[in-house]
């Protein structure tokens, strides 16, 4: 009951797949705490057959998202900025309840998360231009070398920092024409649920971002061993033998794997995120009359 | 004389000297190895080269010390501008030598020497070239202001262009201020150990350059070395994904470049004899032992008939055999083993019901030889469709639409290359849009420059070799 | 737009670059020793020896009859050439001088090289050649005509001037050094195909670049192409700038693998030169002593 008598609404926290918010099919929950220990809600337990679902609809939108144009990309990331800046204060309470420590410093992260989606908006009509360049081949060619998205990235996102991290993970994949599987950080999954709302309010197609919420060490051999998966980021992984053995199992199908060694989301990213989910295209034409 | 029979004009073997015996090549010296030797033979004749070393774990072991050694000592330490000079000079030594190397790359390969000759062994030292001028601005090539180089590069590399792979391999890993230990493929050992000696005439400091020879056992122990910062092959899919689950969990970079299907489409507007010639090239160059080889052909139905009418023509001219021969267009298949799967592959084509054509040719009696062959009446279900032969064998299958064209060409695991051959501008940049490769050729093909990356999607590996690009896999970035 | 120029517009491409390496990797090919030999005389024996000239008199025409009829004086087993190719007012003087020898002799005509001149003037140009034994007419295109999309003006002047030629072979000068693609060459040789041509010619010598090995390799693809097509078998002539027998042995490399041994005939192939002649000569001699030849061992006309 609050202040004013009044019986409070309260969030069923779901996954977010193919834009929609459907509960686990396994029809699981696991309880979520935060960091003093509370019960903070009940949260789905994603499957394995959540975790195929999810690549399928990551799949279906990823041709027309990375033919959509640049700017229409970087006009959508900028538009999941404006959505996170309304829910600034909801977005501080929740990383607070998750990670403790104080206001101010929960505040912090949302504001960098805000600005780290402007910072690859940015990026959307760039990454071509800085990643791709023409070469002077010795001939009569036009060349030209650009890169293009991967396709269909596998997320483990950040154990914690589960706002930050997660969309420092999250935005470098999908600016240039990526979809993404994200699993979120296990223990604090509820602000990438969250995510998933602003997300759904931000003009994505659905599917471009996909997030699931249970138990890592449950999912991520299915999204590591997937064939239609192209990309795996194990950032969330922090367990070595579960890296050693996501990363073998990526390499039935030679996914391109992403192990950074730890991480500061506060600075200023490096294009190595950028670089790691784009393949370089080199288109040769003669050039004669 | 009624027709114009090119009388045989070999060139000579003796600008070659080749020696009985060759030992590892391990700190800037020729030594020993520990195991067993081991035959090199022409594929040609079936004569034996030479015996050479198989490095045992023990020799690896003294490679990469000698090669870490190096690293921190001497190649690390060292000057962009001064490692720069140490490639100009190679890249030079292979041009004053490039007659010696082209004469001995086609005695152990089989390819025919104009290739080795015209193409091989320039574009070896352009490669050096241009990754020695690298070497001094690496701080320029967009990786930040000082990138670093990662230490020690394990490097497997394959037998259909054994120093062009090693060129690409040792020259960026070089310039960026790596060291390396690299092996050969079994049975195209001898360009690299020549390569060893241009390295000790270039004066290149001990254990900067470290080439160990052997089979697939050889090549395992070196890419699970423990003290080996980076892994990079060449080969087959099947070997890649047995690396890439090797150094899982390592932190080793690894960089891959595998198989290809590619498919090679023809739309009813191409020029039409040049697309006849770059589908020719296109499979039958090397042999067809070419990952980003054009094997699956795709022909706009409407001029299908014509088309393969002008590719058996243009097939009839070709000239198999003496790859010393100036005039020779397809030579050797590079080993008895490699000979059987490709027969083995043309075979299930038949059995699978595609319609084979061969083109008339005499093969010689002694050596590896497969003939030109075209299989048509295939579909994206045959296994000559779906599977790297990796030889002169071309499948052709048919398309409607610029559609189903993208969606036949993208429908493999593979994505290494693809071709397009049409006069229409915009159907081009539509295709090369759509099309799931690394490398896009419109209206030409197997062409290769050091400045132009070259790579896979998909199963056809990770990472680029040459180009600007193809520095990222030698740096810590 | 015409049926011919719908027709023409649907020849298919010829990509620049493709076009010039697939040339370029047929020069090569390494002719020796037998093939050499073969190649040689086949080639004396495609020479239309040539003389061009304002300054040319009776007298260097006589001299040039000789040595076509005869190349290498001393050597019986040497061939002669193909023809001789002058200017129509040199006809009689070299209708003389061939008589009986098999020699063929072509005359320039049409107001070459440049054509541009009456229909009539053409027309009388040819008849007064042929009256005066010429049995090959080398006429010149309208290039102007052509490069302006008037291929039916084009067509309908070779059409006319091949009935002029009456029994003469007629030969269709491209002059491809004008020409500016290798999509108009493509398209010129199917007009001059389609309107009669017996030969396609590359140029008239006058314009720079004159035959090179890529344009002679596109007219081989057409008439190999046509005769696919229409049954008919035609000619073709590379003409200037064929200086040395290494030039020679790569436009028969060319011949031989692009448009088939039907063509490696003089009926089918020539060069159209006049120094060539001599490096030939030099080099056959070279085959059959053994060593390197010189010019005072081969005559001068």
């Amino acid at each position: 009951m609050s202040e004013t008598g009044r019986i409070a609404v309260r969030k069923t926290y779901k996954l977010y797949v193919g834009g929609k918010f459907p509960r686990s099919e396994s029809g699981r929950s696991y309880l979520v705490t935060g960091a003093d220990g509370t019960v903070l809600a009940n949260a789905s337990r994603s499957s394995r057959k959540d975790v195929r679902d999810a690549v399928v609809a990551a799949r279906a939108a990823q041709k027309g998202w990375a033919t959509a144009t640049a700017y229409l990309r970087g006009q959508i990331l900028y538009r999941a900025a404006e959505m996170m800046e309304g829910r600034r204060a909801q977005f501080a309470e929740e990383l607070r309840a998750a990670e403790g420590g104080s206001r101010k410093q929960a505040e912090a992260r949302v504001d960098a998360t805000i600005d780290r989606w402007v910072w690859y908006a940015g990026w959307a009509d760039k990454v071509p231009q800085v990643l791709g360049n023409g070469n002077p081949v010795a001939g009569p060619y036009f060349n030209l070398s650009s890169p293009e998205p991967t396709g269909v990235v596998g997320v483990i996102a950040p154990q914690h920092a589960p706002l930050l991290g997660l969309v420092s993970a999250i935005a470098p994949a999908i600016v240039t024409g990526n979809t993404v599987v994200v699993i979120a950080s296990e223990k604090m999954p509820l602000p990438a649920v969250t995510l998933g709302e602003v997300l759904a309010t931000s003009d994505f197609p659905g599917g471009v971002v996909n997030i699931l919420t249970g138990h890592t060490g449950e999912m991520a051999p299915h999204l590591a061993s997937h064939a239609d998966v192209n990309g795996l980021d194990l950032t969330g992984v922090d367990d070595p033998e579960l890296a050693r053995t996501l990363e073998a199992a990526a390499a039935d199908n030679l996914k391109r794997v992403l192990r950074p060694a730890a991480e500061d989301f506060l600075a200023e990213p490096t294009l190595k995120r950028l670089r790691t989910w784009t393949e370089t295209k080199t288109v040769w034409h003669p050039a004669g009359v | 004389m009624t027709m114009f029979e090119y009388a045989p004009a070999p060139e000579s073997r003796d600008v070659v000297d080749i020696k009985p015996s060759y030992g590892l090549f391990i700190d800037g010296k020729f030594v020993d190895g520990k195991g067993e030797a081991f035959k090199t033979v022409n594929p040609a004749t079936e004569e034996t080269l030479a015996e050479v070393a198989a490095a045992t774990s023990e020799d690896v072991d003294a490679a990469v010390a000698a090669a870490r050694r190096a690293y921190e000592k001497v190649w690390g330490p060292m000057p962009g501008s001064e490692r720069a000079k140490y490639l100009f000079r190679i890249a030079r030594i292979i041009q004053e030598r490039g007659r010696e190397l082209a004469v001995l790359e086609s005695l152990d390969n089989g390819k025919p020497i104009k290739e080795s000759r015209d193409v091989d062994i320039p574009l070896v030292a352009a490669h050096f070239f241009y990754y020695a001028g690298w070497a001094d601005k690496l701080g320029h090539a967009g990786f930040g202001a000082d990138p670093k180089a990662l230490g020690v590069a394990g490097q497997v590399i394959p037998w259909n262009f054994p120093l062009l792979m090693l060129a690409w391999k040792i020259a960026p890993a070089l310039a960026c201020g790596n060291t390396v230990v690299l092996k050969p493929a079994e049975t195209t050992p001898l360009t690299a150990l020549l390569f060893a000696e241009i390295c000790q005439q270039a004066e290149l400091p001990a254990g900067v350059v470290n080439i160990v020879t052997g089979a697939g056992a050889t090549g395992a122990t070196l890419v699970e070395h423990p003290d080996v910062n980076k892994v990079a092959f060449t080969g087959s899919t099947e070997v890649g994904r047995r690396i890439a689950r090797a150094v899982a969990g390592t932190r080793k970079k690894l960089t891959l470049e595998l198989g290809g299907k590619a498919a090679n489409i023809v739309f009813d507007d191409a020029a039409i004899d040049q697309a006849v010639e770059g589908t020719v090239n296109g499979i039958f160059f090397n042999q067809g032992h070419v990952c980003c080889a054009g094997s699956r052909l795709l022909l706009q139905e409407s001029i299908a008939e014509e088309f393969l009418a002008r590719l058996r023509r243009r097939m009839g001219t070709l000239r198999v055999g003496d790859p010393l021969d100036k005039n020779t267009d397809v030579g050797a298949i590079n080993s008895a083993e490699q000979l059987e799967r490709i027969r083995a592959l043309s075979q299930i084509g038949e059995a699978e019901g595609a319609e084979r054509y061969t083109a008339p040719c005499v093969l010689p009696e002694r050596g590896f030889w497969f003939a030109p062959t075209v299989f048509t009446g295939v579909s994206q279900s045959h296994r000559i469709a779906r599977e790297e032969i990796f030889g002169p064998v071309l499948s052709v299958l048919t398309f409607r639409t610029p559609d189903e064209a993208v969606a036949k060409a993208n429908n493999t695991p593979y994505g290494l290359s693809a071709g397009v051959w049409t006069e229409k501008g915009s159907r081009i940049l539509w295709l090369a849009d759509r099309l799931r490769a690394g490398v896009v050729w419109a209206n030409t093909f197997n062409k290769f420059d050091p400045t132009s990356p070259f790579g896979g999607y998909k199963e056809s590996g990770y990472g680029r070799e040459g180009g600007r690009q193809g520095l990222e896999a030698y740096l810590d970035v | 737009m015409t049926e011919l120029s719908t027709l023409l517009a649907g020849l298919p491409g010829v990509d620049q670059v493709g076009a010039e390496q697939r040339a370029a990797s047929l020069a090569t090919r390494s002719i020796k020793t037998s093939a050499k030999a073969w190649a040689i005389d086949l080639s004396i024996r495609m020479v239309d020896l040539t003389t061009l000239e304002g300054a040319d008199t009776p007298g260097k025409v006589r001299t040039l009859c000789a040595k076509a009829i005869r190349p290498e004086p001393s050597d019986p087993t040497c061939p002669s050439t193909a023809a001789i190719c002058v200017y129509p007012s040199m006809v009689p003087v070299a209708a003389a001088a061939l008589k009986g020898s098999g020699v063929h002799l072509a005359s320039v005509a049409t107001a070459f090289p440049s054509g541009q001149a009456p229909l009539q003037v053409k027309l009388d140009d040819t008849r007064a050649a042929v009256e005066a034994g010429a049995d090959e007419i080398d006429m010149v295109i309208s290039r102007g005509a052509f490069l302006a999309g008037d291929y039916q003006h084009v067509f309908d002047e070779i059409v006319a001037i091949k009935e002029a030629c009456g029994k003469a072979h007629l030969k269709v000068i491209l002059e491809t050094g004008e020409l500016g693609t290798y999509d108009n060459v493509r398209k010129a040789s199917w007009l001059a195909m389609r309107a009669g041509a017996d030969f396609i010619k590359t140029s008239t010598g006058k314009v720079a670049p004159a035959a090179t090995l890529p344009v002679t390799m596109i007219m081989l693809e057409a008439v190999r192409d046509f005769r696919e097509l229409t049954g008919r078998q035609v000619g073709v002539k590379p003409a200037g700038g064929i200086k040395t027998t290494k030039d020679a042995m790569k436009y028969l490399v060319v011949v031989n693998e692009v448009a088939g041994p039907d063509w490696l005939d003089p009926d089918w192939f020539r060069f159209g030169a006049s120094s060539l002649l001599n490096d030939l000569l030099m080099q056959r001699q070279k085959l059959a002593t053994g060593h390197y030849s010189g010019p005072d061992y081969v005559t001068v006309d």
